[in-house]
């Protein structure tokens, strides 16, 4: 009846693990008596859970990966602590919980903070900048979402239900294998991965449709802003990239339940074939989530130097040549395979000259702050922060190129230190830009810059002392994963390097004020005339937050920085003589439906509750059914309805003026 | 800092400065640029210079292009010629007769086989300074990469699978051996000592290992290849010969055919 589901897989097994699972549940429990309390379940299920809009699933992606950072962090806090302590002794966690954290922090962090973030700011944004009312498929982005965030619930359930995997996040066989990890833990991040990997791919073809048919009139690619620029290569990537990883976890799904032999040591199987295909999809999934990130960088630094944006076409063939190009290095994860020396040199080579686009990006934003008029707006202090810390990153990723090298510092903490060089400042740091500098758009008040300023300072200095000594630590030798280690000299180091991840809970700390300051004050700090930072793109020119068909009349355009040249020329904020009715796609529960059953259907895989899968297959089949069959997909807002939001928003804007 | 005490792990901690060195043409001006212009063209200072359409210059484009091509191309230059030099296949070029060591990593210890010898050794690596050490490694379990800082680097252990890595110590002395690659509950514990001594100690080593007793065949060696964590040194004075060989024919030639190309 319950498959492998017994009474054994609740967390008894330690004090630490029943704590985490007790932190979950009551956090879940306390969300729903606050929700009861507030009496806002129904509002929650009509206005966002079943919605279409883009904007509230971009709100809500950025959420579950707020929340998500949340549990990743204190993985790392806990890592950070264990091995701060454990010297010649066993710290505070035993090998097999210490596993579970990093494999846990790995997974999540990269697919459940990183891709929900990027996603949601790309669902927010990239519709307003090309002046459209929504992206290409409105369902299926709100299937893409609950997709993500069943995958999110499963890696959080097996804090409770189960153990996770101990076999990193990237799941090497034959460990991951059956062999030698029998329990349901790899399960766990098999399907957490290949159900959100589902919503990844189709989020990308949403986007790919979205930049490629739904721009405003007058907009042509070259007038495209560098954020849907990024946005639509990494879109690219991702339609491309993501099915390599949906295949090597389905294979070794397969591997573990129908006991075949892909990935397995004997009968045929062999482990570098997954890896292979990992990182077929792991080298660009990076590129994936820098190339948003360097596009809101673009965009900050060009409207708070108040400045056009230097050399726009070199950035625009950089982000292309960076999207192909990072599909010709993935060998350099792991050139101590025993590749001959050509092969480890071309993939040597072709890592390299990634760094030359790259290059030129740094450049191109320097050359936009030179004779700018520089406001240190919390955005503008990432994309500082991002351009100092992320050369240095740049250059020990040039190092690990090399293939002899890499023989010295592959899994050592320098590699640790480098890729974390890479992903918070580069991939953190620019969506905490975008965060900062979108907020107000989205929800129609002024974000806290103190609190912002502060959040910034403490990240980039826990940064520093987070992983500097772990580059140190890895020139000395130290491997990464280690619970447990009998060399003295390292111990200093990594007493500095848990002191950075506090100074980093103290940013964390500063973002949770910063909300809770900004919506105290909201009266106080509305956002009146949707431009409070004197914008050069489209999403400036609508009310913050937009109302529900973003443009009353679909803009065009005729420059780059479309909004800029709208104000320059006096023809923003134009009322037209009359307003038309507006079709808007109709809110629908199927996506929320699809994302709960997905949840079952992935515990039920990893339980072998066979029945379970089968019926939530069912549901899920049948509920798309029913969807597709279903004609009456939107309704029509009225002129007069249009009319009326729209006086208001033009009383607004009077009432500054 | 890591301390080679060996010419491979000299050549690629060399390696590694000498790109750093190159790589700081640019990352030091970048630093120093970008920290200046954030001060020089703050909004409050307005005596700094205004351009706020300039956004395209011929020249400077090429140069931001050109700039990190230049450097690259230097950099990708050292590294196909290094990667060619101090691929780990290639024989040390030495007078002295190399002396080869089979390596099977196991939960959660290292077995060092002396097929010359006729010796093996559980957790310690010893071998004669200033004579090439010529490594042949796989894996009785997943996988795990065998890591000297100090001498060589690191290659991985497969199970099936054979690699090759050459090291060489220039003066005796004792240095920490790891797996690199997390292979589960033991993993921490299993480093191994590395003991690089002169011929003639080398010898008497040997003499000493010789006279245990232990024998390592295919009814001790299951015993061995069990799990276990944190293993004292364990000296075998005699080996079955092309015990390591069988150890990766195991997985080679069991259920279907299809064999993993070997690069020998």
């Amino acid at each position: 009846m319950f498959g492998k589901l017994t009474i054994e897989a609740l967390p008894f097994y330690s004090p630490i693990a029943a704590g985490g699972a007790l932190v979950t549940v009551g956090g879940a429990l306390l969300v729903a008596i606050v929700l009861t309390w507030l009496k806002a379940w129904k509002y929650l299920w009509t206005d966002w859970l079943t919605s279409v809009d883009h904007k509230r699933i971009g709100i809500m992606y950025v959420v579950l990966a707020l929340i998500m950072l949340l549990r990743g962090f204190v993985d790392a806090l806990m890592m950070r602590a264990q091995q701060a302590m454990a010297l010649n002794s066993g710290g505070y966690l035993p090998p097999e919980h210490f596993d579970q954290i990093f494999s846990s922090h790995g997974t999540i962090m990269i697919f459940f903070m990183a891709m929900p973030f990027m996603t949601g700011l790309m669902n927010v944004i990239v519709p307003l900048q090309i002046g459209t009312r929504d992206v290409a498929f409105p369902w299926l982005n709100a299937v893409s979402l609950w997709l993500s965030a069943a995958g999110a619930a499963l890696v959080m359930v097996s804090l409770v239900i189960g153990k996770f995997s101990t076999a990193g996040w990237t799941g090497y066989p034959p460990y991951s294998g059956i062999e030698y990890n029998p329990g349901v833990g790899v399960d766990y991040w098999i399907w957490a991965i290949l159900i959100s990997g589902v919503g990844s791919t189709m989020s990308g073809i949403n986007f790919i449709v979205t930049i490629l048919k739904r721009r405003a009139p007058g907009m042509t690619l070259m007038r495209m802003t560098p954020f849907v620029w990024t946005a639509l290569v990494a879109s690219v990537l991702m339609a491309f990239a993501f099915p390599a990883i949906t295949v090597a976890c389905g294979l070794l799904a397969l591997d573990r339940l129908a006991g075949m032999h892909f990935f397995t040591n004997a009968h045929g199987g062999n482990m570098m074939n997954y890896v292979n295909l990992f990182w077929i999809w792991g080298h660009p999934e990076v590129y994936i989530l820098i190339l948003p990130a360097f596009g809101i960088f673009s965009e900050v630094v060009s409207t708070f130097s108040r400045k056009r944006l230097f050399g726009y076409e070199s950035l625009v063939y950089a982000t292309a040549a960076i999207g192909i190009l990072s599909f010709t290095v993935w060998l350099h994860h792991f050139f101590t395979m025993g590749s001959s020396a050509n092969v480890n040199a071309f993939f040597g080579v072709m890592t390299m000259i990634i760094a030359v686009p790259t290059g030129v990006k740094v450049f191109n934003w320097l050359l936009t702050m030179y004779r700018g008029r520089i406001e240190f707006h919390p955005s503008m202090m990432w994309s500082i922060g991002f351009i100092v810390t992320f050369v240095i990153g740049g250059m020990t990723g040039v190092l690990l190129a090399i293939p002899p090298a890499d023989f010295l510092m592959h899994n050592t903490t320098f590699l640790v230190a480098h890729f974390h060089n890479m992903i918070i400042p580069g991939v953190l740091f620019g969506y905490l830009a975008g965060y900062m500098y979108w907020f107000p758009k989205a929800f129609g008040f002024a974000f806290n810059r103190g609190w912002g300023i502060g959040a910034f300072w403490c990240w980039i200095i826990g940064f520093y002392l987070a992983f500097m000594p772990l580059y140190l630590l890895g020139l000395k030798g130290m491997p990464r994963r280690m619970e447990t280690y009998n060399d003295p000299t390292w111990q200093p180091y990594l007493l500095v390097a848990a002191s950075g991840a506090l100074v980093v809970l103290c940013g964390i700390g500063c973002m949770v004020m910063q909300l809770y300051v900004s919506v105290r004050d909201r009266a106080k700090t509305r956002d009146l005339t949707g431009d409070p930072f004197n914008g050069r793109t489209l999403e400036w020119s609508t009310s913050s937050p937009p109302p529900p068909y973003n443009f009353a009349v679909i803009p065009t355009v005729a420059d780059r920085e479309a909004f800029l040249e709208m104000k320059e020329k006096g023809i923003a904020y134009r009322r037209p003589a009359a307003y038309e009715p507006i079709r808007i796609p109709s809110n629908t529960p199927i996506g929320v439906i699809l994302g709960a059953f997905g949840f079952v259907l992935g515990f039920a895989m990893v339980w072998h509750i066979w029945w379970l899968v089968l019926a939530s297959g069912f549901v899920m089949f049948a509920a798309v059914i029913v969807r597709s069959s279903n004609d009456d997909q939107e309704f029509t807002m009225s002129a007069s309805e249009v009319k009326a939001i729209e006086d208001q928003r033009y009383r607004q804007l009077g009432s500054r003026s | 800092m890591v301390d080679p005490k060996g010419p491979i792990a000299l050549a690629e901690r060399n390696l590694l400065f000498d790109a750093f060195c190159v790589m700081m043409i640019v990352v030091v001006p970048v630093i120093v640029l970008t920290l200046w212009f954030a001060w020089r063209y703050r909004a409050s200072n307005t005596k700094a210079a205004y351009t706020p359409t300039w956004a395209n210059s011929f020249k400077i484009d090429a140069l931001t292009w050109l700039i990190p091509a230049v450097i690259v191309i230097a950099v990708a230059v050292l590294l196909w010629r290094s990667t060619h030099r101090l691929d780990p296949y290639r024989p040390l070029e030495s007078k002295k007769p190399p002396i080869d060591v089979q390596v099977v990593a196991q939960d959660w210890k290292w077995l060092f086989i002396y097929p010359e010898q006729g010796i093996a050794v559980v957790n310690q690596l010893v071998f004669p300074a200033g004579r090439p050490v010529s490594l042949r490694i796989t894996s009785d379990t997943v996988m795990n990469s065998f890591y000297v800082p100090q001498l060589a680097g690191q290659i991985y252990a497969m199970a099936g699978m054979q690699t090759r890595l050459q090291m060489l110590a220039d003066q005796p002395g004792t240095f920490v051996g790891r797996n690199s690659q997390y292979s589960g509950g033991g993993y921490s514990q299993q480093h191994f000592e590395v003991k690089a001594m002169s011929q003639a100690d080398f010898d008497a080593w040997v003499a000493r290992a010789k006279q245990g007793g232990a024998t390592l065949d295919a009814t001790t060696y299951p015993a061995l290849a069990a799990r276990s964590r944190a293993n004292p040194i364990t000296y075998y004075s005699t080996v079955e010969p092309k015990l390591f060989d069988s150890i990766i024919d195991k997985y080679r030639h069991s259920g279907h055919a299809h064999s993993a190309p070997v690069r020998r």
